[in-house]
């Protein structure tokens, strides 16, 4: 029998078809010695990162003669990206991973334990600063994530207009803020208008709202996840989320503008541009500051309630944590990336970079990190945080709980009074989305 | 004129005529190149295939697992748990529940206004672009341009636009025509949805005008003239030849327009990022919100199969009410 040619073309079109999408599902295993690196964006671009993270990967290839393909991944993609390399097993090797995140992911099986030889091969428990390894995944549990950068919270401000307001210290606890703040909102021009505002922060933000929600939540001794699911709607908790509305609502200390802010980079842009003369903020901050050619800000610890009913709480121990996927064909070559990258000299280089804190003890030795705000962050980290609940809900955890914060600056901003009883409501609503989700 | 009994019957001693003399058990053989067609559209099948049909039997799947991001690994494996999403989401008394139904409330007043006020301006336009002239072709260049932006583009510059600081919105209506004393706020609160509406009318209005104008140009001229020689007004005209005569047009433009309104998750994506403002909350946003902010990938799927099930249920019940039936004699 005759075969058309035009029916040997559809054929070997489908075949073909079939062909390539089966070469699509086996690509990864090409069997090379190259080491595949999803990096966090730290700095103030992909670009700016990659040329920071360069150098230090092409030191590990002198050393180790194993070459390294960077990948710098922006942070609204990185979570994403994730599940979907955990659900095809189309992985890199190394990756870097929000540390709040640590807990859910070490659930999905799909990262090596670092425990034993495997954490021997990247320093040990001893070369980690204890408050950062705590956050390698849930109590209890070998962590399936390291340290590799930290971070905490800070209280920026502008020692100008400090010093413009006669002001000479900055404030130490939560009333003494308040009254700053108030002093140093101000109509500027004459025109009418405050256009210069004590303090800001993203109303809209959901992750700032959490976390702040559990920094004050700390300090009125409250937390907020319980063994039975989230505790968001205790006294404690209702507190917190108040004080913090508050500053908008009652003390008016902030524009109400900021309620539409949520990027994370517009508060920075208010505190650079003068239009705020305090803010807190984690210390990565400064990366977006310096691109933007601002130095006029000095550094203080994040202030306190006097008398102080919970813990002496200022910021989460925030950071991101260093993974290695459990499915690499170079499980070695990946331990070594994981030391290399975590060792104390590659910590000076990355915390001097990035404006982090370096995560192994032996780096704080170093002359070069050695400064005023350098010690105000590591005090707080070191002494004054603790981590957000290590529970897989923590990322689900901080978009209901920061969005229904986000809710309430909303509505403060469009001019509706909102009571404790408002804020109650509002955050048992929160719990209840929790525990419907899950 | 022959009749069945004159043909006898069907038999294989008495076969039709038109057939030839096969033998019993004898296949017939095929015509050389049989399989050409079939060759020519396979293709396309399995595309079809790949592309629709498995993702839609695996979403199916999935709404009947509770896959999660702790499951997700081995996504084959997760627990099977019955129709327990869809009970969680059906459930008016339960948060999800709750949420669900309020967000398809919203989104079905938001596809009327929007689907409504898409129509309106198109027609407007399109009877207006209907007559010739001087710089028709200019203002029909103009209608189309909302409609070949890249969405992504426009949304973000209406968000920029909204912005309660320094949008240009409130320049013009605290600063510049003073109608209001303090600028409000659009892109949060119960404004929110008002932007919804506005960009997605924006955004929509010139595929009405489009589609409008084609099936008005297929309307005779001496339809006019001659209501016009019998003195029939401009509204009469309007309602008694150009209505009757794009009615076909019109049931599949506001079909289309509909379902695509329905489904909307473009634009507040980009207006609101992640999470939308509750006065906003449309349902393709809160499908997303679930399985890729709260990666509960079982309770988005099933609300999406929810979604799925309602939106053929109207789609037959307006096929069939309202689109014209075809009687073959056309």
């Amino acid at each position: 029998m005759k075969t058309p040619p035009t029916a040997l073309l559809s054929a070997s079109t489908a075949l073909g078809l079939a062909v390539a999408l089966t070469a699509c599902g086996a690509d990864g295993d090409s069997g090379d010695q190259t080491l595949t690196y999803w990096a966090s964006n730290q700095g103030a671009s992909v670009e700016e990162d990659r040329e920071v993270l360069q150098p230090a990967l092409d030191r590990f290839t002198e050393e180790t003669g194993v070459e390294v393909e960077l990948e710098v991944i922006p942070w609204s993609e990185l979570y994403n990206r994730i599940l979907t390399a955990v659900s095809s097993g189309d992985a890199p090797d190394v990756l870097n991973i929000g540390n709040t995140w640590a807990a859910s992911l070490q659930q999905t099986g799909a990262f090596v334990p670092f425990e034993g030889e495997d954490l021997d091969a990247v320093g040990g428990e001893g070369r980690f600063v204890g408050t950062s390894f705590a956050t390698g995944g849930a109590e209890g549990e070998p962590p399936t994530s390291v340290p590799l950068y930290a971070l905490s919270y800070a209280l920026f401000y502008n020692p100008t207009m400090f010093e413009e307001a006669g002001i000479e210290e900055p404030p130490s606890t939560w009333e003494e803020f308040a009254e700053t703040a108030n002093e140093l909102t101000r109509d500027t021009d004459g025109d009418g208008e405050i256009d210069q505002y004590g303090f800001v922060t993203e109303g809209g933000n959901e992750r700032q709202n959490s976390h702040m929600a559990f920094i004050l939540g700390q300090q009125h001794g409250g937390s907020l996840w319980g063994e039975d699911g989230p505790t968001f709607s205790s006294d404690e908790q209702v507190a917190a989320v108040k004080q913090w509305v508050d500053l908008m609502a009652v003390e008016e200390i902030i524009d109400p503008s900021s309620a539409e802010f949520n990027d994370g980079t517009q508060g920075i842009s208010d505190f650079v541009d003068g239009r705020a003369a305090m803010t807190i903020v984690q210390g990565s901050a400064r990366t977006t500051m310096a691109a933007r050619g601002f130095d006029d800000y000095e550094i203080a610890q994040v202030p306190m309630l006097d008398p102080l009913p919970g813990e002496a709480v200022q910021s989460h121990t925030a950071g991101i944590n260093i993974s290695v996927f459990n499915d690499t064909d170079a499980r070695e070559d990946a331990l070594r990336l994981v030391e290399h990258l975590t060792s104390p000299e590659e910590q000076v280089y990355l915390s001097q970079e990035f404006q982090t804190l370096p995560v192994a003890t032996e780096a704080y030795d170093s002359e070069e990190l050695r400064s005023g705000s350098m010690e105000t962050f590591r005090t707080i980290l070191a002494e004054h945080s603790a981590p957000m609940p290590l529970i897989p809900e923590e990322g689900q955890m901080e978009t209901v709980l920061g969005g229904a914060i986000g809710e309430l600056f909303a509505r403060v901003a469009t001019g509706d009074e909102v009571t404790e009883a408002d804020v109650r409501q509002t955050m048992e609503e929160a719990e209840t989305q929790m525990n419907a989700a899950n | 004129m022959s009749t069945t009994e004159e043909q006898g019957p069907d038999t294989a001693e008495n076969p039709p005529a038109a057939g030839p003399a096969r033998e019993p058990g004898v296949r017939r053989p095929r015509r050389p190149g049989w399989f050409l067609p079939y060759g020519m559209v396979l293709p396309a099948a399995v595309l079809e295939v790949l592309v629709h049909i498995i993702p839609m039997a695996l979403g199916i799947y999935i709404a009947f697992t509770s896959l999660t991001q702790l499951t997700i690994r081995r996504w084959t494996t997760a627990p099977l748990v019955g129709f327990e999403n869809f009970v969680r989401g059906l459930d008016p008394g339960n948060a999800l529940g709750g949420a669900l139904f309020e967000s398809l409330f919203r989104t079905t007043v938001y596809t009327v206004l929007v689907v409504g006020l898409s129509w309106v301006l198109g027609m407007a336009a399109a009877v207006a672009l209907n007559t010739r002239f001087r710089g028709r072709g200019v203002l029909r260049t103009l209608f189309l341009v909302p409609y070949a932006l890249p969405v992504y583009v426009a949304a973000i510059l209406w968000a920029f636009m909204f912005n309660q600081r320094d949008g240009m919105v409130n320049q013009l209506l605290v600063e510049d025509l003073g109608l209001l004393d303090e600028p409000p706020f659009w892109l949060i609160g119960e404004n929110a949805f008002w932007v919804l509406v506005v960009v997605s009318v924006w955004r929509l209005w010139p595929f009405a005008f489009l589609m409008l104008l084609a099936a008005l140009q297929s309307i005779p001229e001496d339809l006019y003239e001659a209501a016009a020689i019998d003195g029939a007004s401009t509204w009469r005209r309007f309602t008694g030849i150009t209505l009757p005569m794009v009615r076909s047009a019109n049931a599949v433009v506001l079909l289309v327009m509909g379902l695509w309104t329905f489904n909307e998750f473009n634009i507040p994506f980009l207006l609101f990022g992640d999470v939308s403002p509750e006065s906003a909350r449309l349902i393709s946003p809160l499908i997303y919100e679930h399985s890729f902010v709260n990666w509960n990938f079982g309770l988005g799927a099933a609300m999406s199969v929810l979604l799925l099930i309602a939106l053929v249920i109207a789609s037959v019940v307006y096929v069939r009410l309202v689109l014209p039936k075809g009687n073959g004699n056309a």
